[in-house]
């Protein structure tokens, strides 16, 4: 048998779809380098947080740069829905394995490039982080579960959405999250209610386990919330994914 | 029973408390045509749906290809392939790599894999666009696509979801002969539709769907002598001149709500002209005439009583 495995066709369809729409990478990597340089150049001097704006932002903004590259998995998985090539996958047997986890490899494929690249930008504007190669090691491997957890939560939701234009709004929330934690300012700067919100929201830990690991003291207690968090709703999104995929046609 | 592709009987199925399959009962014979004609929402999708493994149904019994599509579903789908009513082409890929990604994940092994997608392109006349993104293609080329890359691994049984819905008549045409030589080649055809016309051109039995039942069944021939043929209408100004004309032609139908007269004639220029002529004789003019030949719409009105229009 010369026969290639289901998963790695799917996942060379996938890495080709990626190749050709770049608008999909360019929005995913370009966004997230926008709001980045608009949050350090204008508003940057007007937030104090005790330390230079781009070292405060970057976690937060690697972690806003995962959730911009969601939008375009959710369309990517409801048009394969809604279009019925998902139905013809399953026609001819091939497993929901191969087809749901070459999405989410993708998925995260896209968030290290964006966040690649958003490193690099921040370089350039003075990022000047004290993480040691272990500590690299462990925001690498954050990002990825991070990308890896969220990934399988879009994937689901991509598949229940009834258009690729719902699948992208269902999206939204995953993007504005990231505002509403500690990653643009300190959670106790803001008011009553948002605060306590901003304090307990999955997104928080998972920044500050970020800022920690980046300034080369990360916080044991912040990582285990953040891998908890990320396990979750990996697991949630990953049974809501299995189930959608068996039961609609 | 040696020779039935598909077997069904008392099939149902229902989403939440709506019913959409009332007690199916169905047998297509290998080598055929079988085409399940209805309107939107009658149930065809979801009997495809069943039949092919993708949905399960609530009760009664299927058999696809000898096996049973409840308990066997992977026989059943190593026997099929589909064609849904949406051309499920991949956009972003080229008509070759489209088809290429049907062999990688068929059977069908590399070496012959090249051959079969080269004859496929060359059978569906997309040798010249097999290198441009399926998004460029045309509504009818997406549907040849599709075929093409349902047929990759060759089949036995090849369900067909409304493959014209939405062409153009010469792509229709195309679709036909197609899916003709299909069954030339020994392959059964289940096929949906909503026209009366695609169903008598292909099938060798029709089912009519209404509703979840099967109101009629039996080839197009059968089909047709159960409904009024090409006829001629004829509608006036008000009922006195109906009246008048009705006792003109004998074997004519008549439709007082519409102010209308059906009389039986071919539509050709001969029984066109008697008819003119005999309303001439008598000084009786319509107010309209037309020449209609049945469509789904007579289908059912004669065997449901109501148009497929109240059906939605």
């Amino acid at each position: 048998m010369s026969h290639k495995p289901h998963a790695i066709v799917m996942l060379r369809r996938n890495f080709m779809h990626i190749a050709r729409n770049p608008t999909s990478v360019f929005n995913a990597v370009l966004m997230p380098i926008i709001i980045m340089l608009m949050f350090v150049y204008m508003f940057g001097d007007a937030f104090d947080v005790g330390v230079d704006y781009i070292d405060y932002a970057t976690p937060g903004l690697m972690l806003l740069a995962v959730c911009y590259g969601l939008g375009s998995t959710a369309t990517a998985v409801n048009s394969d829905m809604t279009k019925g090539i998902i139905n013809r996958f399953k026609v001819m047997d091939i497993s929901r394995g191969a087809v749901l986890t070459s999405h989410v490899v993708a998925s995260v494929l896209t968030n290290v490039i964006a966040i690649a690249a958003l490193i690099g930008v921040a370089f350039l504007l003075g990022f000047s982080p004290a993480a040691s190669l272990l500590d690299w090691l462990g925001v690498v491997g954050l990002v990825v579960v991070l990308g890896f957890a969220t990934g399988w939560l879009t994937v689901a939701l991509g598949l229940f959405a009834k258009s690729p234009e719902t699948a992208g709004l269902a999206s939204v929330p995953l993007v504005m999250l990231p505002f509403f934690s500690s990653a643009i300012v300190p959670a106790e700067t803001m008011g009553p209610g948002l605060r306590e919100f901003a304090e307990y929201q999955p997104f928080t830990p998972i920044i500050e386990t970020m800022r920690g690991l980046l300034a080369g003291a990360p916080d044991t207690g912040d990582a285990v919330t953040a891998v908890a968090w990320c396990a979750g709703i990996a697991l949630v999104g990953y049974l809501w994914a299995s189930s959608t995929f068996t039961k609609r046609a | 029973m040696a020779t039935s592709a598909i077997a069904v009987s008392g099939l149902r199925k229902a989403f939440k408390d709506k019913v959409v399959l009332d007690g199916i009962d169905l047998d297509v014979r290998a080598g055929t045509i079988f085409s399940l004609l209805g309107p939107n929402g009658a149930g065809k999708t979801t009997t495809v749906n069943v039949l092919t493994t993708l949905m399960k149904a609530d009760g009664g019994a299927a058999h696809v290809a000898g096996h049973d599509v409840a308990t066997d579903a992977k026989a059943v789908r190593a026997a099929i392939g589909v064609t849904g009513q949406f051309a499920a082409v991949d956009e972003l890929l080229t008509g070759q790599e489209n088809l290429q990604l049907m062999v990688d994940l068929s059977p069908v092994s590399a070496k012959d894999g090249k051959r079969v997608v080269a004859d496929l392109l060359e059978r569906f006349d997309l040798v010249e666009s097999a290198q441009k993104p399926a998004s460029t293609y045309s509504g009818g080329m997406r549907r040849k696509l599709d075929l093409a890359m349902t047929l990759v691994g060759d089949p036995q049984i090849i369900f067909l979801d409304e493959p014209t819905t939405g062409l153009d008549p010469r792509s229709r045409r195309t679709m036909w002969s197609i899916i003709r030589d299909l069954v030339a080649d020994g392959v059964t055809v289940f096929l949906t539709t909503q026209y009366l016309e695609e169903a008598d051109q292909l099938a060798d039995q029709v089912a009519v769907l209404d509703q979840g039942r099967l109101v009629a069944q039996g080839t197009p021939d059968e089909l047709k002598r159960l409904i009024p043929g090409t006829h001629i209408r004829l509608r006036f100004a008000n009922l006195s001149l109906l009246d008048a004309a009705a006792l003109l032609f004998p074997g004519s139908a008549r439709d007082d709500d519409a102010l209308a007269l059906r009389v039986p004639g071919d539509g050709g220029s001969t029984s066109l002209r008697a008819v003119l002529d005999r309303l001439d004789e008598y000084s009786l003019s319509a107010e309209e005439l037309s020449v209609r030949t049945p469509d789904l719409d007579d289908v059912f009105l004669a065997l449901t009583g109501r148009t497929t229009e109240a059906t939605k």
